[in-house]
């Protein structure tokens, strides 16, 4: 589904990505850990197309074509969908209004017959219900005034609507607590499919406690340094990151 | 009487005032007096403090043509049946250049409490009210306004009742010449425990440089609920002086919304006093200007009572040359204890040549209150963008739902139903056709 070979990037002079390697297949949920700066979130923003990086070498195929000469928002409709570390709060766009016109968007890019807003407000209801969001949220402005919580699930919530096949959470554990977190967790792994993947970038190992990965890689400086199963996490979680960091230096 | 003579060599205000003094003799001392007030102060300039970024001298240059007398431009229902809310269900009355037509006005309806009527109707008493509340104001044009006015709407609820439908006042103007003034001056007083909607709409028909400089003053009740929506979308080259005096009563909530869409240059003072306690007053406005648009909201609050809330809500769009101004000052007077006074500018420039200028002044004389201000000027937010993209939306989709949402704020804290759709859609329609969306 996605293969990431030798791929550099940076802002303006500065490398951060120096050479990642990756290859994520439909089925697979994929962790990718490593200190701050390590330029984990920096590979999420490549992959969704986010303005202000220069991609210097290498390359991404997405289903074989390249993922890197699309729009954001092409990338958005052929499935890929990136969970925001920091949603954006867009006031006076009203929830409702935006999600249908996303998923209609994408609806329409893959030829099926778009939502009206009945069969729309049907179908968001029963995953609100499913993510703790009450009913008023739909009425709320995209985030605008939402708790930490609230963002992440509303993250989750328009996953759960675009029914991406390839997800990229950027640290979307952080700031939530644990019955949050667990019911984001739930909303993930509803999700996972044989059709789908998930690549899941975070900091902490407890995540990893209710979306299970198959496989765990460490980001340290722009590469990967490290390749495992999801005991490399627990590993992780009971060293910390040193062990590594000076084996790779 | 030298100066105005100096500004306006056609001003001649010996002949106007014949005239309208045969309408009304009662009113010659107010009419008097604002004469002798404007040929003091003369046209506002830029070294006033209250018109730093407002030049008006386009104004001053213009020839004094006060529209004294009807211009007899014949108009039907056909032309205004199709302007915005000309279809609303509402007690309609229509002033053309200054002057009531009854032709095209409709009063029906209104229970016997209500009165809903012109000035020049010849309602007894109303001319030793009129001024009382905008005296204070040594706003020129209020001045000019008060020696050359020749009608306006009249309302006046009794305690207790309420409109029965919105009252719609819409001003047309049909000038042909520059310089055209229709002076018109609205009185609203609303009783204890009154309910009502209403709705002021200034239109143009004509593309001359005409002045429409309007004066309301309204005096809203104990314990009264009253909406009133502003709306002036008049042609790119008309001048759109507005003045609001208002006192309000004891928890009475008086919602004002101010939607600028047209004129050269507009200037809407709004002078608020909140004078006994328990008061919610809501200013909100947006304003839309392109080309060499400016539109002015220059605002007193005053709170003279404690417990009482003022809330000000103002967004700008921002295109081309255009430039928008805001000026708010909240007054807490001594003893105005709780306060809780919210105001906000947000300005979006969609051009590099457009310019925000906004003015916050808090002027605080007591110690337990709540007074807050914020002001951004600042582009689209490319963060917000690629959020939309990120979810499948294009560029052009995501600018018009930004643009649209920012629009919103404003024209979602409109309670009427009918008004607060159709000017979503009319704002909507707005942006697409004319701002520059991808």
């Amino acid at each position: 589904m996605l293969q990431i070979k030798n791929l550099q990037a940076g802002i303006e002079d500065k490398p951060i990505l120096k050479g990642i390697n990756l290859t994520v297949n439909a089925g697979e949920v994929h962790a990718i850990m490593g200190p701050n700066g390590s330029g984990k979130s920096t590979l999420a923003s490549v992959l969704a197309g986010r303005d202000g990086f220069d991609v210097t070498g290498g390359e991404a195929l997405y289903n074989d074509n390249d993922l890197l000469d699309l729009a954001p928002e092409e990338r958005a409709r052929e499935g890929v969908f990136l969970a925001f570390q920091y949603p954006v709060e867009i006031p006076g766009v009203n929830s409702a209004y935006f999600l249908r016109s996303a998923v209609n968007a994408i609806l329409k890019h893959r030829g099926e017959e778009e939502l009206d807003a009945m069969n729309f407000l049907k179908a968001v209801k029963v995953k609100m219900k499913e993510l703790g969001l009450g009913e008023d949220f739909l009425k709320r402005p995209v985030n605008a005034g939402f708790s930490g919580g609230e963002k992440k699930r509303n993250e989750i919530l328009q996953m759960t609507m675009l029914d991406p096949r390839l997800a990229i959470l950027d640290e979307t554990d952080s700031g939530l607590d644990i019955d949050a977190l667990r019911i984001v967790a739930d909303g993930v792994n509803r999700l996972r499919s044989d059709d789908n993947a998930q690549v899941v970038i975070t900091h902490y190992q407890r995540l990893l406690d209710y979306i299970v990965p198959d496989f765990v890689h460490v980001l340290h400086d722009g590469c990967i340094i490290k390749s495992g199963d999801k005991s490399l996490a627990l590993e992780l979680e009971e060293k910390g990151y040193d062990w590594l960091t000076k084996e790779a230096a | 009487m030298s100066q105005l003579a100096t500004t306006n060599p056609a001003v001649e205000p010996v002949e106007a005032f014949t005239k309208l003094e045969q309408n009304g003799a009662a009113l010659m001392p107010l009419r008097k007096a604002g004469l002798a007030r404007f040929s003091d102060s003369g046209y506002p300039t830029l070294r006033d403090e209250d018109w730093r970024f407002t030049n008006v001298k386009p104004i001053a240059e213009l020839p004094f043509r006060p529209t004294i007398d009807p211009l007899g431009q014949a108009l039907g229902q056909e032309q205004l049946g199709n302007v915005t809310f000309g279809q609303l269900s509402a007690d309609r009355l229509v002033f053309i250049d200054g002057h009531f037509n009854a032709a095209l006005s409709q009063i029906g309806d209104q229970s016997s409490g209500v009165t809903v009527t012109h000035l020049t109707s010849g309602l007894a008493g109303l001319e030793r009210e009129l001024g009382s509340l905008s005296i204070g104001d040594d706003n020129p044009f209020v001045a000019l306004n008060d020696a050359f006015f020749t009608d306006g709407a009249v309302i006046q609820i009794a305690d207790g009742q309420r409109l029965a439908k919105p009252v719609h006042l819409l001003f047309v103007t049909t000038a042909s010449e520059d310089g055209e003034a229709a002076h018109i001056r609205n009185w609203i007083v609303a009783g204890a425990n009154t309910q009502g909607t209403i709705i002021e709409s200034h239109l143009s028909l004509g593309q001359a440089a005409t002045v429409t400089n309007v004066v309301t003053e309204s005096r809203i009740g104990d314990g009264a609920n009253i909406e009133h929506i502003k709306f002036q979308d008049q042609s790119n080259r008309a001048f759109h002086l507005a003045s609001l005096h208002s006192e309000l009563g004891r928890d009475a909530q008086y919602t004002f919304h101010s939607i600028a869409l047209g004129a050269r240059l507009s200037r809407n003072n709004l002078r608020m006093r909140l004078a006994q306690p328990g008061i919610e007053c809501i200013l909100n406005g947006l304003y839309m200007l392109r080309g060499q648009q400016l539109a002015d909201h220059h605002m007193v609050v005053e709170h003279a009572a404690p417990h009482c809330d003022s809330h000000e809500y103002f967004n700008g769009i921002l295109d081309d040359q255009s430039r928008g101004v805001f000026h708010g000052r909240i007054l807490v007077q001594p003893g105005a204890q709780k306060t809780d006074a919210k105001q906000t500018n947000k300005n979006l420039l969609l051009s590099d040549d457009a310019t925000a200028n906004t003015k916050p002044q808090l002027e605080i004389y007591a110690d337990d209150v709540k007074c807050t201000h914020g002001a951004t000027i600042g582009e689209m937010d490319d963060d917000a963008i690629f959020y939309l993209r990120a979810r499948g939306l294009d560029t052009p989709t995501a600018r018009r739902m930004l643009l649209h949402g920012f629009a919103g704020e404003i024209v979602e804290r409109i309670r009427h139903d009918a008004v607060r759709e159709e000017l979503n859609a009319l704002v909507l329609g707005r942006l697409e056709a004319v701002h520059k969306l991808d």
